[in-house]
């Protein structure tokens, strides 16, 4: 009885395990069937984001397998944030890899099971199934990133994300084991319960290898490193997937590993945190500065988000917790809409390109790519009519509410410079000469996805407000 | 007497040489994935002198759990390094440059 209980609590999970394994074994009966298999992977993805929509704003929290994992409003408004992207990123993928030749069954199956993994990593309460999920996550990337096997860039992308992913889950994977012997047990609850007694020197080292690891896999300054590479040398439509879902996942993950574990012991996270936090906003900004690749400045233009993102983390209250989730929600939509543009960046002879070089003039001659691109790049760079800008507002908002004044002010003229890059490509766009080598695109996939996400970013994205306020309040309260 | 201390003592002197193998190494990407296994066999180390210590059996069940994974990323990482070395023709450290800034 304890089982079936659990196992219907992890259902999500489980839908999108078994059709993981049993898209591989199609994949291993019909040849080339990458298109079809990415179809029935979308299926799959929406059967599980139905799941989870329906406990949406219910306050319900259950615990499975023994205080392994949990089913609460938070994991569930994090896990539709992750499905919804994966589904986007499936979706905008054929073109693009077929032309690469790598338009195999593999890909759906890997962002499923990474989806998997991500799952479990919203729901773990242990930090056992914290591991688990992360490093299911972690390994489907790793092959995800070096997907394009000709391509010697992929490869090499492949090859720096495994080294510095594998040294990340290394260090978390340490700080656990610390946290563990000091605090006598792996459930969140209990260690949380330790901490409320004192902190000694093994717990602090503990919590200290455990945020790095996870500071790591959200690419947050100063483990931004690999970002940059694995981001300009991915195939572009793995690069929006890393730089939508497995960012809300870890982002999820660390919200509650430090809310559920490390909640009572606020002092000992919150310095970590805002200084994370500031040193990625800043790093982020005056990066992308002299990148002439765009797909190099979206992973600063990341960095730089995670940042403002951090923020909500540090003021450690109910409000700042609903406005990280806010944002991260508004934040999905740019990224994803910002590759979106990028992959229909193709040349007459079918070539994609992604330099700054070659949209010069892109008003001219692709005037409607232009403006959702700049609509884009306005709403990164939190400019106010647009949907980008309501993310800053709540996030800066629970800031001043917490009384982290100095935080907010550094952030927001740290913002001022983010918008330099910004607003640069959309001078490229609109006032430089035209360089036109962008052809007219013929992929109506990307039209569409381009102009529902760019149709979000605009100033209608406010419609979404009530309910987002009502959905991100109730998962705060998961967490409390 | 062998206490815990001398058991962390062992794992964290074979954890820093782990991330020094990382980050010091500029020869070939295979000792990196040696390095990659020392930082887990060090925390495996750990996981079970605490176990002991601690009279609980969840450490052990963890060590378990990482020696599973690290097999895992293992495979995958020897996977990937094979088609870096189908492109590329060489595995030195030195050499993964293509991308920069």
């Amino acid at each position: 009885m304890e089982l079936t209980a659990s196992l219907s609590l992890v259902r999500p999970e489980i839908i999108l395990s078994f059709s993981a394994l049993a898209l591989l074994l199609l994949a291993a009966w019909m040849d080339q069937a990458g298109r079809f298999i990415s179809i029935l992977a979308v299926v799959a993805l929406g059967a599980a984001a139905a799941l989870t929509v329906s406990s949406l704003g219910s306050g319900a929290s259950a615990s499975a397998f023994d205080g392994l994992m949990v089913n609460d409003a938070f994991g569930n408004f994090s896990k539709l944030l992750i499905y919804i992207a994966a589904a986007v990123s499936l979706t905008i993928a054929p073109r693009f890899l077929e032309k690469a030749g790598a338009m195999r069954a593999e890909y759906p199956v890997l962002i499923v099971l990474s989806c998997v993994g991500m799952g479990i990593m919203v729901s773990a309460t242990d930090l056992v199934s914290l591991y688990i999920g992360l490093e299911l996550q972690s390994l489907s990337a790793y092959v995800l990133a070096s997907f394009v096997r000709s391509d010697g860039r992929s490869a090499e992308a492949g090859l720096k994300y495994f080294v510095l992913g594998a040294l990340a889950s290394g260090m978390l994977l340490f700080g656990a084991s610390l946290v563990y012997g000091f605090a006598g047990s792996t459930n969140f609850a209990a260690i949380g319960l330790a901490m409320d007694k004192e902190v000694g020197l093994g717990l602090i080292f503990g919590i200290v290898f455990i945020l790095s690891g996870l500071a790591f896999k959200i690419s947050a300054a100063p483990f931004h490193m690999w970002t940059p590479d694995v981001y300009e040398g991915a195939p572009t439509p793995v690069t929006a997937f890393f730089a939508s879902a497995p960012k809300v996942a870890a982002i999820a993950l660390l919200m509650r590993v430090v809310l559920e574990a490390f909640g009572s012991q606020v002092l000992v996270w919150q310095q970590i945190i805002i200084a994370v936090a500031l040193m990625s906003i800043i790093i982020g900004a005056v990066g992308a500065i002299g990148q002439q690749n765009l797909k190099r400045l979206m992973a600063y233009s990341s960095i730089n988000n995670v940042g403002f993102i951090l923020i909500g983390l540090a003021t450690g209250t109910e409000q700042g917790i609903a406005a990280m989730l806010v944002y991260l929600t508004i934040y999905v939509a740019m990224t994803l809409g910002g590759f979106v543009c990028l992959m229909q960046l193709k040349d007459k002879d079918g070539n994609y390109r992604e330099e700054f070089a070659d949209i010069a003039g892109l008003s001219k001659t692709r005037p409607a790519l232009a403006a959702a691109f700049a609509i884009f790049m306005f709403s990164l760079a939190g400019i106010p009519p647009l949907f980008g800008f309501w993310g800053k507002l709540v996030v800066f908002n629970a800031a001043v509410a917490a009384g982290l004044l100095p935080l907010a002010v550094i952030g927001i003229s740290a913002s001022v410079i983010g918008a330099f890059y910004y607003l640069k490509v959309v001078k490229v766009m609109y006032f430089d000469d035209a360089a036109d080598v962008i052809a007219e695109s013929d992929d109506k996939v990307l039209v569409w996805t381009g102009g529902i996400l760019a149709a979000a970013n605009s100033p209608l994205g406010y419609f979404a407000i009530p309910a987002l306020g009502v959905w991100t309040a109730v998962a705060a309260k998961a967490l409390f | 007497m062998i206490g815990i201390e001398h058991y962390l003592v062992v794992s964290s002197i074979l954890f820093v040489m782990g991330v020094l193998g990382i980050f010091l190494n500029r020869k070939n990407v295979i000792i990196i994935l040696m390095a990659i296994e020392l930082i887990l066999l060090a925390v495996n180390i750990n996981l079970v002198a605490f176990s002991v210590f601690l009279g609980d059996l969840t450490g052990q069940i963890f060590a378990m759990f990482v020696l599973t994974v690290a097999a895992g990323e293992a495979a995958i990482g020897l996977a990937i390094l094979v088609i870096y070395f189908r492109g590329r023709g060489t595995i030195a450290v030195d050499d993964v440059n293509r991308m920069k800034g």
